[in-house]
């Protein structure tokens, strides 16, 4: 019993000295539009191309994604299905978006197996993934050869450095207000350049961000009208009720 | 006669089907001055029975094992049909429930409704605040995600406080030496069955004595004192329909509440669904900051507050227990604070401020100076019990008037 608790407490101190970290480096905002399907189209093509080779959406399935922003079936297995089945055969509509990735080869290769991401845009937010996405800076001391001025010390490599290109981090001493001083990221310098410019490259991460957010709460929307209609019936119905009570209550003094 | 009523003759000489009807609803009398904390007693039985229909549906779809139970959380919100609705509903329902138990505990306490003869009424009541609390704990654990998880671990730990059998203690209540599918299974057996059944029972036996002794009301006084002469309280009106129709307009304005944060807002900025919860628990990765919801964070602040583990737990279930006692902490024999000292106010205004920010302050990373403020909202938590003792004994009251006031 004691001994378990040790190796359990051993194991989480790691986890914990990285939680709690404080200043992440970019720190710009973002807002998803909803109602702009291409956008989420753009991401949902660069989610099945870049993430879904690791990390799985496997809360969702491709035909519910192809039906909610527009795409259909025949595209959906031309241009976003690239994983097979036990079979051998493409992965069908239907099916959930899962890595055929292994844990064990994963665990190999990272350190640590890739997360699913259906609902990574709840638990961590669209302000930290936009930032994450965009944090990546050459770190030759890791072993993946980069590192995250959003996540230190993670564990996966910049996939999207085609697209962006790689830089290095600008480093400045900074007062933490506690009196001890602290080297902080106050900037990327680019390196190499990669296919697209830096806006380019911004608006691509908008556009995935977009897709992770509609993938983790895909009825969004639903919910939202629903609620509308529901709210205006109980307007109605709630000066219907107050007119009963007021005729019922009328002689009591 | 007509066929009806002769349906209901037949019914009635073998079930007391009219009787129940007037004792409880068409003859019950209820005294015509209800104000608006009146209406919590009613959207609390809502709620309950809005959680037993959802949940019966989430049921269905739910599967109590560590390797599936996240999943198929997932499966409700996206496969199954109006899932999202029946999840969020059972979610937000969770601390609706308690919002409306916090403010009929409040109007308890504003007019002296825990007094005598109320005593039995008021200890069915906290047994029913009691089995809440355990079957949302429990029903916190069903998703299995990250703060499920972590957050059972810090409460389940806590027992392990206690002397000598601490430890067997925390092993017996998760079947594990960790929290695991063996803790999820039973916690969904006592979720969805055992807890349950003794709520319903708790609340069968709240309203019979409730009607045995009559409601309070906001002026305290008795209206079974004044009777005319077909023994009706004059100040007395059938609950059934003129409160019938009257907490239908509240249970409008709750629903009106209710749809916004459903609809809206279900996560309710993190409080109502942790945003840690929407990853699926992970044994060895502990969350940065485990706080529980927000309808224990009074009491887990107390828990911190005190240094020692054991007489942190201590004092976090004495914060309950005086709960429990406050008929017999209350000396006075005015009920209503309407006709109370300034004393009785004055501390009633402490107690409300403590429990909110211990409250804020359970629910926030502890640090030092949160630590002492933790401590002295504690302060000001019982030493509204102990206050009370002292001031009701001889209190400054105002004359209570004869009848209920308009």
């Amino acid at each position: 019993m004691k001994k378990s608790l040790i190796l359990l407490a051993g194991l989480l101190i790691p986890a914990m000295s990285w939680a709690a970290g404080g200043v992440i480096f970019p720190d710009d905002d973002i807002s998803v539009d909803w109602n702009d399907k291409q956008s989420m189209q753009r991401g949902a093509a660069l989610f099945t191309n870049y993430c879904l080779s690791c990390h799985s959406a496997g809360y969702s399935r491709y035909n519910r994604v192809g039906a909610d922003l527009g795409i259909s079936d025949e595209l959906m297995k031309e241009n976003l299905i690239f994983t097979t089945d036990k079979y051998g055969e493409q992965t069908k509509v239907g099916s959930l978006m899962k890595t055929t990735m292994t844990v064990e080869y994963a665990e190999a290769a990272f350190g640590t197996a890739p997360p699913d991401l259906s609902l990574v845009a709840r638990s961590r937010g669209t302000h930290w993934l936009y930032n994450y996405l965009r944090g990546f800076y050459v770190d030759e001391t890791r072993p993946m050869g980069v590192n995250n001025g959003v996540f230190p010390a993670v564990g996966m490599p910049h996939v999207m450095a085609d697209m962006e290109g790689l830089k290095t981090a600008k480093r400045e001493m900074q007062d933490d207000g506690h009196g001890g001083k602290h080297e902080v990221i106050v900037g990327f310098e680019k390196i190499s350049e990669g296919s697209m410019t830096t806006a380019e490259y911004d608006q691509a991460v908008k556009d995935l961000v977009a897709f992770l957010d509609y993938l983790a709460e895909p009825y969004k929307q639903t919910r939202q009208n629903v609620g509308t209609g529901v709210l205006i019936f109980l307007f109605f119905f709630l000066i219907l009720t107050y007119l009963l009570k007021k005729e019922y209550w009328k002689d009591i003094h | 006669m007509s066929k009806e009523n002769n349906l209901m003759g037949w019914i009635d000489a073998r079930f007391p089907l009219t009787k129940m009807w007037e004792d409880h609803l068409s003859k019950y009398y209820a005294p015509k001055n209800f104000n608006f904390w009146y209406f919590f007693g009613s959207l609390a039985l809502l709620v309950l029975v809005l959680q037993i229909v959802t949940g019966i549906f989430l049921t269905m779809h739910y599967k109590p094992d560590g390797a599936m139970a996240f999943a198929s959380v997932e499966y409700i919100m996206r496969d199954v049909d109006w899932g999202w609705l029946l999840r969020y509903m059972h979610s937000t329902g969770a601390s609706a429930f308690f919002v409306v138990v916090y403010l009929h505990m409040f109007r308890g306490l504003m007019y002296g409704s825990y007094q005598r003869p109320r005593e039995l009424l008021w200890l069915f009541g906290m047994l029913i605040f009691l089995a809440l609390m355990a079957e949302a704990f429990m029903g916190y654990l069903l998703p299995w995600g990250q703060m499920s998880y972590w957050g059972a671990q810090v409460i389940i730990s806590l027992f392990g406080a206690i002397p000598v059998i601490g430890d067997d203690i925390t092993l017996w209540i998760r079947g594990d030496f960790v929290i695991s599918d063996a803790t999820l299974n039973r916690f969904f057996a006592l979720h969805v069955i055992a807890v349950p059944l003794i709520l319903v029972m708790l609340v069968v036996m709240h309203v019979l004595a409730l009607h045995e002794v009559g409601s309070n009301n906001p002026d305290g006084v008795e209206i079974k004192k004044n009777k005319d002469e077909n023994g009706i309280p004059v100040d007395g009106i059938p609950f059934h329909p003129y409160y019938s129709v009257k907490d239908i307009v509240g249970v409008v304005v709750f629903l009106i509440l209710f749809s916004v944060v459903v609809f809206f807002m279900p996560e309710m900025n993190g409080y109502f669904l942790e945003y840690a919860n929407f990853e699926p628990a992970n044994p060895f990765k502990t969350p940065e900051h485990i706080a529980p919801v927000w309808y224990f964070t009074p009491f887990y602040a107390i828990l911190r507050a005190v240094p020692d583990k054991l007489m942190g737990v201590i004092g976090m279930f004495s914060a309950i227990i005086v709960l429990f006692l406050l008929p017999w902490f209350d000396r006075g024999k005015v009920h209503s604070i309407r006709y109370r000292s300034n004393a009785f106010k004055y501390l009633l205004i402490m107690f409300c401020i403590s429990f909110v920010a211990l409250g804020y302050l359970g629910a926030i990373p502890a640090t030092e100076g949160r630590t002492w403020a933790a401590r002295l909202f504690t302060l000001g938590y019982f030493g509204y019990f102990f206050g009370l003792w002292f001031i009701s004994k001889n209190e400054n009251t105002k004359p209570v008037p004869e009848r209920v006031t308009s």
